[in-house]
């Protein structure tokens, strides 16, 4: 081995060529041996945050899973964008998944809405990708900021439900629609309320189909498709 | 060779002691603020670190004679990276809100200074036995001031430990407050100054 030259440029070529295509197969490798059970713990951590969102907290795994098939009857989607079914109690509980941007990546969330004539927020629930701790953080860390959404009106109609007054704002002055954004985080409150909008917007005369005219979906055969109402908008 | 020699115990205690990574070196200091505001997340890390610096240690270790000197940064990369990989990939798969936590951090791990510092300045001149012991040792220092802050900011922050409740609810009617600014990557500095300043003027002493 010590007669070896390892500075010559074909021993160098040769040993990070040998080198990469033995990590290559080492990562392929168990990539494809754990992707099921990742796959298992994102679908399942899905389910927590819908259940985040309906203000229940605190499950574990197999709870959580039995909770989520309890509590949720039916989902659906349009445009790519997911609708849960939900009913606790016996009230109907409609569910809807946002998308958005926060200050350095991606934003998500879950809010659930209920209420027949007026709809109000029953509960709400955000993730992030990469903001910033102990700051844009806590809208993912924060229940007590998430829970300031219950009870906020979504609606600047409710009979048309086109326009989203609920809101997220530096300065409350409707306190009927809207939250305080969280101190220092004023890009990623943005954020959440752009999400908000968008998200709830684009369902906005859905939703007060399926509150109105169809109650919930559950009476609608368990058809996923079914959540689409039969007046398409666009 | 004994496996336990002295000089060998001594590779091992170092970096618990006087050569601490991050009290005596102040190496991986990022990761150290970032992930400690529980205690929870702060020990997946100081595992995660210690596997990935003993077997990154290891692996260089017993490549060491083939490795070609001018591209020695790239292979070490590669190793480290390699491994990193498969850890977050594990985390991933069996303590998934943990990995969601730690998030950006675990990938990190890969220009974490104490990893490449102790596979340039150990790994890359000794055996591989001692380079293993090396790396568990610089691992494990590593992993005790993450604890220790972690505790601390968690018991002040947020009144609990591992996410129980320790604080009684009792306290908090007589009007006991968690401090916010516990939860702060800020004060993990002011912690991890402290923790430096104490473990100075002990070891300063005893020199």
């Amino acid at each position: 081995m010590s007669k070896l030259n390892t500075n010559s440029n074909s021993y160098i070529i040769i040993y990070s060529t040998i080198l990469v295509i033995i990590v290559a197969f080492l990562l392929a490798f168990i990539f494809k041996a754990l992707k099921p059970m990742q796959d298992a713990n994102v679908a399942l951590d899905v389910k927590k945050q819908i259940l985040y969102s309906l203000n229940i907290r605190d499950l574990d795994g197999a709870e959580a899973e039995a909770k989520y098939a309890e509590v949720v009857k039916n989902e659906g989607d349009i445009d790519g964008q997911k609708y849960y079914a939900c009913e606790i109690d016996g009230e109907d509980i409609l569910v809807v998944s946002l998308k958005g941007m926060g200050l350095w990546g991606g934003i998500s969330g879950y809010i659930s809405i209920h209420g027949d004539e007026v709809p109000v927020v029953y509960g709400a629930y955000f993730n992030h990708e990469g903001e910033t701790a102990g700051l844009g953080a806590e809208i993912k860390d924060s229940q007590a900021w998430q829970e300031k959404f219950i009870g906020k009106k979504v609606f600047v109609d409710p009979a048309d439900g086109s326009e989203v007054a609920l809101s997220v704002v530096k300065k409350v002055d409707d306190p009927e629609t809207q939250v305080d954004c969280v101190t220092g985080a004023t890009l990623t409150s943005n954020g959440v309320n752009d999400m908000i909008k968008a998200g709830l917007k684009d369902a906005g005369k859905r939703f007060v189909q399926l509150f109105v005219t169809t109650r919930c979906v559950k009476d609608e055969p368990t058809d996923s498709t079914a959540v689409e109402p039969k007046a398409e908008e666009e | 060779m004994a496996l336990f020699s002295k000089q060998n115990k001594e590779v091992f205690t170092n970096p618990l002691n006087l050569d601490h990574p991050i009290l005596g070196q102040v190496l991986g200091i990022c990761s150290a603020l970032a992930v400690t505001s529980q205690l929870k997340p702060a020990i997946v890390m100081g595992l995660a670190v210690t596997v990935i610096t003993a077997f990154s240690n290891t692996i260089i270790s017993i490549l060491r004679n083939t490795i070609p000197n001018r591209i020695r940064i790239v292979v070490q990369l590669v190793v480290v990276a390699a491994l990193v990989t498969i850890v977050s990939q594990i985390l991933k798969a069996y303590v998934y809100d943990v990995s969601v936590q730690l998030s950006v951090y675990v990938g990190l791990i890969i220009t974490n200074c104490i990893l490449m510092g102790r596979l340039e300045a150990f790994a890359m001149q000794n055996k591989p036995w001692p380079s293993f012991l090396d790396g568990v040792g610089n691992g494990l220092g590593y992993a005790m001031i993450l604890v220790i802050v972690g505790a601390v900011r968690e018991f002040l922050g947020r009144g609990s430990l591992l996410g129980f409740q320790i604080i009684p609810d009792a306290c908090y009617d007589w009007g006991y407050i968690n401090n916010g600014m516990m939860t702060m990557p800020a004060m993990a500095l002011i912690l991890v100054g402290i923790v430096i300043w104490v473990h100075r003027a002990y070891f300063y002493k005893e020199k």
